[in-house]
């Protein structure tokens, strides 16, 4: 244990922004503007949509969603393997399931994590949203009548 | 030209057979992607599926979208600064699972550049409408300010 902590004290990137393909992606992009002036290292299903947006710090992991289990176990230890190569010193996700698992494990290694529900839940929250209120350390809602509290919060929406 | 979507999941036979009719009287031409629908266009290019390359592509060289009220197409529309039309899906017409594309149009309605057809009539006025729209510019909203600023806080606290 103390050898893993050590590793982890090591000089490390600063963000990890994990989402799937698709409308997540869309956000994650939107969301660019955050990260200006950070050391960033993308997360995604799908790796043309991340060439294409311009994006080549990027590493792939298989997609899955909750009806997929063994595909889910396969994504979370890809999901392990990148923070333990890319050790970040925080881990974002917009969504879906692959993204949750990076926050997941980034929290189990050391970062400290944070989900933004996407957009497009408007009604209610995700499902991987409801598991990140007890998994992530920040759990966020874009929408001001979902929000309960801190968890998850209220803290503006892309659109 | 004028760019038309049905999302990666359905075919919305709807929408396209009313956009086919009016694609010879519309001042631009029309590119479809139509998904998993049965209905085949006449008057206008239609593909079932365009590759997310393309896709971009085709959304960047459009003057105008027009599609189903899906997230990730108001998203497209928003990121690309193309005025939007949207058609909600219809739980009843069999169209959708549920009724949120309806929730969906009527939280955007208002929204600059965004202009609902409640149905296949409205679908003329609002294209017209679309195509006469200026003002896509990169105003960026007070709520994507205030998210993008709360990220910004939390990495300032928590990397180093």
């Amino acid at each position: 244990m103390k050898v893993l902590e050590a590793y982890l004290k090591g000089k490390r990137v600063s963000i990890l922004a994990a989402s799937s393909g698709g409308g997540h992606w869309e956000e994650l992009m939107l969301l660019k503007p955050a990260f200006e002036g950070r050391q960033v290292h993308y997360v995604t299903t799908d790796s043309k949509i991340a060439e294409y947006h311009g994006v080549y710090s990027a590493s792939v992991v298989i997609d899955c969603n909750q009806n997929q289990p063994l595909k889910s176990i396969v994504c979370l230890i890809m999901a392990i393997r990148v923070i333990l190569k890319v050790r970040p010193e925080v881990v974002i996700s917009t969504g879906a399931a692959p993204g949750f698992f990076c926050i997941f494990a980034g929290r189990l290694l050391g970062a400290r994590t944070l989900w933004i529900d996407s957009f497009a839940n408007g009604e209610e929250l995700s499902m991987c949203g409801r598991l990140s209120k007890s998994v992530a350390h920040e759990c966020w809602t874009q929408w001001d009548h979902l929000s309960l509290g801190t968890r998850p919060a209220y803290r503006g929406s892309i659109l | 030209m004028i760019l038309v979507t049905v999302g990666t999941q359905l075919g919305f036979d709807r929408l396209i057979s009313a956009i086919d009719a009016l694609a010879p009287n519309l001042p631009a031409p029309v590119v479809a992607q139509v998904g998993s629908g049965s209905y085949v266009p006449k008057y206008m290019e239609a593909r079932a599926l365009i590759a997310p390359a393309d896709f971009e592509d085709l959304a960047r060289a459009s003057q105008m979208i027009v599609g189903h009220a899906g997230t990730g197409t108001i998203l497209m529309a928003a990121r690309f600064e193309k005025p939007l039309v949207m058609l909600p899906r219809q739980a009843s017409l069999g169209e959708h699972r549920n009724d949120h594309q309806i929730a969906t149009a009527n939280a955007f309605a208002t929204r600059a550049g965004v202009f609902v057809a409640w149905d296949v009539q409205d679908l003329d006025g609002a294209i017209m409408k679309a195509l006469r729209y200026v003002g896509m510019g990169e105003s960026q909203t007070s709520a994507r300010s205030q998210l993008l600023e709360s990220i910004g806080k939390f990495l300032d606290r928590w990397c180093e």
